[in-house]
């Protein structure tokens, strides 16, 4: 297919940082087999493939945190062997990681002194943070606790705290995941900036339009190996997947749809204190999701969806009976169980320990949101026959890929084990259905057949919510569009409102036009 | 060259049955040692505490008496310890359960009361020792209490009033002025299953409990939900489980099991209510219910084990002069080796190379 290498732009220089074969074994499972890669001075290098396709694993062997098991890395043409990340720093590597790791109750200052070695007072690092940060127009004061910070201001911390090491190769893991559409163009820009510094940028990610804005070069890897280098800008998103993936993605069918009928969720100006000293404040959060819609909340991480998901599900009870109307029955006092009893399903964001024990079977796990309402207890007594046919069902209908009929819900991949857990729920065919971020880190395919399983499940008359901080997801199934942001809820936009640039302004905390989205506001607040 | 620990990728299922068994082998290991550092023949003491007892009928059936009350202590820690919920004091539930069986004997003593005397001792010691187990429980749902701490020294708090009971109120007026109640009457008494031991009903009573508590575990969906409530809080929560209900509900079934472990005791091999009813059975039952896995049929071999130890002690005091508290040592020892083992099961253990020392220590 693409196997071919494109001579790079400086074919003229040599690589900074050469992997050669490198190759990672964890038992019989091959996660990165023999794959080469050639970084070049000034250049922003995409890393693209599907979770699992082993760049993580990559990126951790080029930064120090795991030994391959074969193959070498030659730096400026010297073969090196990194033992640990603080060797990887001294060469001029650094990493900014998708989780950040900060303390929440210290200063940015503090966080960032902790990282560094012990040699420079804490008054020249101050300085040296505040200095680095106006360079490249990365706005931080040092002084402010972490916790206060927005998560965009947070991974401001953690490339700043990079940049201090003056690295000459910057390893980005999906450092736009968690920005909304504007943030992540001020990133571009301070990329941009660091190419022509003359840095190499080796930058993961999913998205594809940002790969073909942004990239130079993009080396895909599918299944551990290396598929194809190629100039991201001289393909198509369409192709780019094509890589990615193996095979076509099939697209999402919107079911033929009747016109959305009774509101079965309401939610009537919610407010609830968080629950700890981080959380979000909810704030007088209204709307209305009716019988055969599905209704998207956008939002970055961190601005009361969380807290919304468990006051909804009943994890936590709202102030009053009214605030959460399920099916025309108020619940918002009522517990999980009886929320189930109404008729409702929740999907969490969290997979493993929210949504599942990891360490219990599938038909345990079967029965963990099953025993509301699903015949699965009879007199205290657990049928297990009738969790194991649930299991059945869910991966005849979800095609869930596992090694054995029941096994514990760890084992299997992310992709899988999100479509049983959605699988779960759907076919308990739920009158309304909450899910949170329901294609989180699965792989293109089951991505495909979730999206498609919950228009059909809103094409059978479920009001489907559907909490996500993907756009592109949302403007793919949503029929309407509401944007979270410090704990308010805005009026939801229709389809064609929704624009990127609107739901981004939304997401940074514009307030909206009253007019805009009157007709919803309306009906949100009116019943 | 370095040791380290590295995580496995699944648990090993071997070593969580092979565990106990390393564990019991490192331990009298150690105790040969600590035989040889006190100047006998580690072999011969050793064979003292644990192959003498099993050559004799009447030291069988004492062992299967020390088991009774340690087996159903744990069956019922077991419940609280699965769903990650600390009830240390069963001592003091054991000890409130004898004074609350005991009450009963006491007031009917002498009188012409017919057999109901003892299922109502039972009753009594059962609630006594839940009720004291939901002061505990309470505090911790309530006020966000520690509950190693308050059901620890609430064990102290037992014995005192046990102990004022039995030197005040309720002490025998014929009994030579020693600090115990009159002999229990006889329908106030556990009856004896074999003549010529100590073998009592109670034992029956305690396997008994095995089965029901394997059921629960197993089969019922409040089974479910306390395995659930240890391996995922929070998908407990999602799950629609309370996790207060489950503390208080934990804390009342163990406490109430410890409690009548306690009354029947006392009302079985024992006789009377008198200041040393318990040789340390309540604390004894958390290494009983950490060695047997925290599963009813592995806490019921536990048991017998660590009774063979009760036994094997007294032996050892008489045969070969060492210390009763030599006992206690070696409990002590197997539950530290217990609890070490057991990270086995999570973690390998791996002897690396200096040269990929650093990366070790990096990660």
């Amino acid at each position: 297919m693409h196997d071919i290498s494109v001579p790079n732009v400086s074919s003229g220089k040599e690589p900074l940082l050469r992997a050669l074969g490198i190759t990672k074994r964890y038992g019989t499972f091959l996660a990165n087999d023999s794959i080469d890669l050639d970084l070049y001075p000034a250049e922003i290098h995409a890393l693209l493939g599907e979770n699992g396709a082993g760049k993580s694993t990559l990126v951790k062997i080029m930064y120090g945190l795991i030994q391959p098991s074969a193959g070498e890395l030659r730096w400026m043409g010297q073969r090196i062997v990194l033992a640990g990340p603080s060797e990887a720093r001294s060469l001029g590597i650094g990493m900014v990681f998708q989780h950040f790791s900060l303390f929440e109750n210290l200063t940015v200052a503090e966080n960032v002194a902790l990282g560094l070695p012990p040699t420079e007072s804490f008054a020249a690092i101050s300085g040296r943070l505040e200095e680095t940060a106006r360079v490249y127009g990365l706005p931080l004061d040092p002084k402010r606790l972490v916790w206060q910070l927005s998560v965009g201001e947070k991974q401001r911390i953690e490339i700043v705290r990079a940049l201090m090491q003056n690295p000459k190769l910057l390893i980005l893991d999906e450092p736009t995941a968690v920005l909304t559409p504007q943030e992540a163009d001020q990133l571009f820009v301070v990329l941009n900036r660091l190419r022509e510094e003359g840095r190499i940028l080796l930058y993961i990610s999913h998205k594809l339009d940002e790969v073909k804005r942004l990239c130079d070069t993009a080396t895909i890897l599918r299944g551990g190996k290396k598929v194809a280098t190629c100039n991201p800008r001289q393909e198509t998103a369409a192709s780019l997947a094509r890589m990615m993936v193996g095979a076509e993605i099939g697209q999402v069918k919107m079911a033929s749809v009747g016109a959305p009928t009774v509101p079965r969720l309401v939610i009537r100006q919610l407010s609830l204190e968080p629950d700890n000293l981080h959380g979000t404040h909810l704030e007088d959060v209204s709307l209305e999701v009716r019988g055969g819609e599905i209704v998207g909340i956008a939002g970055v991480a961190g601005n009361g969806q969380d807290e919304l998901f468990a006051a909804l599900s009943g994890e936590r009870q709202a102030p009053s009976d009214g605030a959460v109307v399920i099916d025309g029955e108020a619940a918002g006092l009522r517990g999980v169980t009886e929320r189930r009893r109404m008729g409702a399903a929740f999907v969490p964001e969290e997979r493993l320990g929210h949504g599942t024990a990891p360490r219990m079977k599938l038909s345990e796990n079967a029965l963990l949101t099953g025993h509301a309402a699903s015949g699965m207890v009879n007199r205290g007594f657990v049928d297990k026959p009738a969790t194991l046919a649930a299991v059945d069902r869910t991966t005849k209908s979800f095609d869930v890929r596992k090694a054995k009929r029941d096994p514990e819900a760890v084992s299997l991949s992310g992709g899988n084990l999100q479509k049983f857990i959605v699988g779960r729920e759907i076919l308990r065919e739920p009158g309304v259905l909450v899910v949170s971020q329901p294609t989180w880190g699965v792989d293109a395919g089951a991505a495909a057949t979730i999206r498609q399983a919950l228009i059909d499940l809103a094409g059978r008359g479920t009001a489907v919510l559907v909490i996500s901080q993907d756009l592109d997801e949302l403007a793919e199934i949503a029929d309407r569009i509401a944007v979270m942001f410090h704990g308010r809820l805005s009026a939801p936009l229709g389809a064609a409102d929704a624009t990127r640039e609107m739901l981004g302004l939304l997401m940074g905390g514009a307030s909206i036009e009253r007019g805009a989205g009157t007709q919803e506001v309306g009906d949100a607040v009116g019943t | 060259m370095q040791l380290v620990l590295e995580k496995r990728a699944e648990r090993s299922a071997t070593i969580a049955i092979a565990s106990p068994l390393i564990a019991i082998a490192l331990t009298l290991v150690t105790m040969a040692v600590l035989f040889a550092i006190l100047g006998k023949n580690p072999i011969t003491a050793l064979g003292v505490y644990f192959i003498d007892p099993l050559t004799d009928p009447y030291s069988l059936g004492e062992i299967a008496v020390k088991a009774t009350p340690l087996v159903m202590i744990a069956v019922g820690l077991s419940l609280c310890y699965i769903a990650n919920i600390w009830n240390i004091g069963a001592e003091g539930q054991f000890l409130i359960g004898a004074v609350c069986g005991s009450w009963l004997a006491v007031r009917t003593n002498g009188t012409e009361a017919g057999y109901w005397v003892l299922p109502g001792m039972l009753c009594l010691g059962a609630l006594g020792g839940a009720l004291y187990a939901m002061i505990p429980a309470i505090c911790k749902v309530r006020f966000g209490a520690n509950e190693i701490l308050t059901s620890l020294m609430l064990v102290y708090i037992a014995y005192y009033i046990m102990d004022y009971l039995v030197r005040g109120p309720w002490r025998d007026p014929h009994g030579l002025n020693f600090p115990t109640t009159a002999p229990f009457d006889p329908v106030a008494t556990v009856p004896i299953l074999i003549e010529g031991s100590r073998l009592h009903a109670g034992t029956l009573a305690a396997l008994l409990v095995v089965m029901l508590v394997a059921v629960m575990l197993g089969r019922t969906i409040m089974g479910f939900e306390i395995r659930l409530a240890g391996a995922a809080p929070r998908a407990a929560r999602f799950s629609g489980f309370n996790s207060d209900n489950l503390v208080l509900f934990t804390f009342a079934v163990s406490g109430a099991l410890a409690g009548l472990a306690g009354i029947i005791e006392v009302a079985g091999p024992i006789g009377y209510l008198q200041p040393d009813i318990s040789p340390g059975y309540g604390f004894t039952a958390i290494i009983v219910a950490f060695l047997g896995r925290l599963n009813p049929l592995g806490i019921l071999i536990a048991g017998l084990f660590l009774a063979l130890t009760f036994i094997g002690g007294e032996n050892a005091e008489i045969a070969i002069k060492v210390p009763l508290d030599l006992t206690k040592v070696f409990q002590g020892i197997l539950l530290f080796y217990v609890l070490a083992c057991d990270s086995l099961i999570v973690y390998r253990i791996r002897l690396i190379g200096a040269s990929s020392k650093a990366v070790a220590a990096n990660v």
